[in-house]
């Protein structure tokens, strides 16, 4: 098979420091590209987090303590865009840039130039957004979904926003098509599509929401920036454009990209629930159509981001969103089923897994609620809706990047992340994080909205602030322990083993960490879970 | 080191990484220009006289001439196609340079026609439109035409052959959805605007 007939590697003298960091600055293999996805995007993650530590101090009080308004806005703007393009969507392709491959037994991606391309790209766009912050007038300050007319006025940092998302769209649109053609070329004899992993299946959904959504982004983007630089009028009614024109385009992507957000979370915990439990996928084929489903039903919801403007088919846009808790609920099941009875090994990736399991349910429920016009009328731009935000992409989708972490990490470092840590780590994130957030869906009962940097002492909303504030500084300590965690596994000798968990899929059946090549020889695959199957007949005298 | 294997591997299949890359790439572009076909429908649906006063009827010889000229390439560029596909080298190449003179006058003659026109990006929504959808097709033939040069580049070198010709293959798919959308912005702005 092709695999194995790579030519050996030629045994070079080690090379000097310059040229190794040169190695990684130049490589073309998608480990080493999954890897400087994941330093970027835990980087920013870090920039991101000092800014909502920054938000939070200034809103434990009433009163101005920190920050002035304005550079109150830009931080909240920056934080959001920062999270959702340059850490968690970053996060899960860096994932995919390290696993799909392994998972479908293939050498490479399908473009490792362009792969590279598509991560040098992110960093660039990051840093064209953060210099806002040296601009006359300072970053952008229009949140992160930039509406207008406000985000036609503003100073130079929403040009360099414009430009810098133009430019992180760009990348992650160059990812998604490496990605599917990578899966639908590139896989090992034996590999048919209903064998290949559910994360890979998740990777694929997402890179067709990326090149099918992320491109209306980029349009409405070069219309704003038209707006703003050349003298047209798209979004302004004076030279007969509309303003809810933005809101449409933004959204029509802006819907697909939270199941860009989440799609590949779902994959590798179902992967997780599976290995930790002893027991396959309760139903592979449910998986796979739920994520299908899912990515059809995501371009038709958008509209339920704009109810309250008063200009959407309300009933339309509320039943088609609710239609999607019916292939999440498929999700739910399947995750129960897998756990049922099993024989559950609470390891921190399994740990992270209920954790996310648990925040994803309350983050869909209130998302359920808020699919409904009645009481999204009512909660519209209030502090309900960061808490809903928060609890699917920091409950869902971090607590799932960090059950991938700890599952995968032996596998790209050839170290296991302490245990202990990871049980100190999850538990300080999972109190921290209810702290943080579930006093936020009481401030938006009570009429808080988002997006303020002060608020009167009379309102009722001090204390549930100061505990909210409290709970953000728990999920710092728990983020930093992960940090240091990662910073003592890396200086251990390595000596994981190549399937340290007992695993399915077939990024066990090479080396911890792999070869350049990937595999020395594939075990045949003949189901879902090759590595299972050959651990089995291994255990039974070698049959097969 | 891989990239031979990785090849053979999908050899045998019916359609190669590449092409399947650029039908990617232009099912992604398809829904760049959908937005803006989208914002072009939206925002007339929203004002009541289209084209709005004040914007002089466009010219539609011209932009007739400008159709001929990249339907008639997109032609010219497949014949290019058929002749690699069985073999003859040199008459594709042919077709290909005739590509890019075609590619070429549709450019100067766009560059022309925005020199002749009496209204700016900035007169309201309707020269936006225009000038912002006309001028981000106009770069995505330039990108064509700097594509298919460099594609002419490997074919004189030999690197063009009967069983080996993806680039100008991937070239062509990117190419005729350029005309499609033109013909898309030939309706939209000049046949179903009233004069």
């Amino acid at each position: 098979m092709a695999v194995t007939e790579a030519p050996p590697r030629e045994l070079a003298p080690e090379p000097g420091r310059w040229n190794r960091i040169l190695a990684w600055l130049t490589t073309t293999d998608h480990k080493r590209i999954g890897i400087l996805y994941l330093v970027n995007s835990f980087s920013f993650f870090a920039v991101g987090g000092i800014f909502a530590l920054l938000m939070r101090t200034e809103l434990a009080r009433p009163g101005k303590q920190i920050l002035a308004p304005h550079a109150y806005n830009q931080l909240f703007t920056l934080h959001g865009t920062l999270m959702i393009f340059l850490v968690i969507f970053p996060l899960l392709a860096g994932l995919g840039n390290y696993f799909v491959p392994l998972q479908i037994g293939a050498l490479d991606m399908a473009f490792p130039r362009i792969n590279a391309l598509s991560f040098w790209l992110l960093p660039v766009g990051g840093l064209t957004i953060l210099s806002g912050f040296l601009a006359k007038g300072g970053a952008a300050a229009c949140g992160w979904t930039c509406y207008a007319p406000l985000s036609e006025q503003l100073g130079t940092g929403v040009d360099l926003w414009l430009v810098g998302l133009v430019i992180v769209g760009t990348a992650s649109i160059l990812g998604g098509i490496n990605f599917i053609v990578t899966i639908l070329r590139m896989r090992a004899p034996g590999m048919t599509m209903m064998r290949i992993p559910v994360f890979t299946w998740a990777v694929l959904a997402t890179s067709l929401l990326v090149v099918l959504a992320t491109p209306v982004l980029t349009a409405g983007l070069m219309m704003l920036f038209a707006d703003r630089n050349l003298g047209s009028t798209f979004f302004d009614p004076r030279g007969g454009g509309a303003a809810l024109l933005w809101q449409h385009v933004f959204w029509f992507f802006g819907h697909p990209e939270v199941y860009m957000l989440i799609l590949g979370a779902w994959g590798v915990v179902t992967e997780i629930f599976s290995v930790f439990s002893g027991k396959p996928i309760f139903s592979y084929r449910g998986v796979v159509l739920s994520f299908l489903f899912i990515t059809a039903l995501s371009f038709s919801v958008w509209a339920h981001h704009m109810f309250a403007t008063g200009a959407v088919e309300l009933p339309f846009f509320s039943v088609t969103t609710e239609l999607i808790s019916i292939p999440t609920g498929v999700l739910f099941f399947v995750w129960l089923g897998t756990l049922w009875r099993g024989k559950l090994r609470f390891e921190p990736p399994m740990l992270f897994a209920l954790g996310f399991m648990a925040m994803f349910l309350i983050g869909g429920i209130n998302g359920v609620w808020a699919a409904s016009p009645a009481m999204d009328f009512a909660i519209h731009d209030t502090y309900w809706v960061v808490s809903h935000l928060h609890y699917v992409l920091f409950g869902g989708t971090v607590f799932g990047v960090m059950a991938a972490t700890y599952y995968w990490f032996p596998k790209m470092t050839g170290r296991m992340l302490s245990k202990r840590l990871g049980i100190w780590h999850f538990w300080l994130q999972l109190i921290g994080f209810n702290v943080a957030f579930f006093p936020m869906h009481l401030l938006g009962l009570r009429g808080m909205p988002r997006r303020i940097a002060d608020y009167a002492p009379d309102r009722g909303w001090s204390f549930l602030n100061l505990v909210s504030t409290i709970g953000a500084f728990v999920i710092a300590i728990s983020i930093a322990i992960f940090f240091v965690n990662v910073f003592l596994s890396l200086r251990k000798p390595r000596t994981a083993p190549a399937d340290p968990w007992g695993g399915n899929t077939l990024e066990w059946a090479t080396s911890s960490p792999p070869p350049p090549h990937n595999f020395d020889a594939l075990p045949p695959i003949r189901s879902a879970r090759p590595v299972y199957d050959a651990r089995m007949a291994a255990a039974s005298g070698g049959e097969e | 080191m891989s990239a031979e294997t990785v090849a053979d591997r999908g050899a045998s299949r019916a359609v190669s990484g590449p092409i399947m890359g650029m039908v990617l790439f232009v099912a992604s572009e398809a829904m760049f220009f959908a937005a803006f076909f989208g914002a072009y429908f939206t925002l007339r649906a929203l004002n009541p006289t289209w084209p709005p006063k004040g914007i002089p009827h466009l010219e539609i010889r011209l932009a007739s001439t400008l159709t001929i000229i990249l339907v008639s390439s997109s032609f010219v560029l497949q014949a290019g196609v058929r002749s690699i596909r069985r073999g003859r080298i040199g008459a594709a190449m042919a077709w290909l340079a005739g590509t890019i003179v075609l590619g070429a006058c549709f450019l100067a003659l766009q560059a022309y026609d925005y020199s002749t026109l009496k209204f700016g990006i900035h007169d309201g929504v309707f020269g936006s439109l225009f000038y912002v959808m006309t001028g981000l097709h106009m770069a995505h033939v330039f990108g064509g035409v700097v594509f298919l040069t460099l594609v002419f580049a490997q074919g004189r070198q030999g690197m063009l052959t009967r069983n080996q010709h993806e680039p100008l293959e991937a070239g062509a798919i990117y190419w005729h959805f350029v005309d499609v959308v033109w013909l898309g912005l030939f309706t939209s702005f000049y046949l179903l605007t009233p004069r």
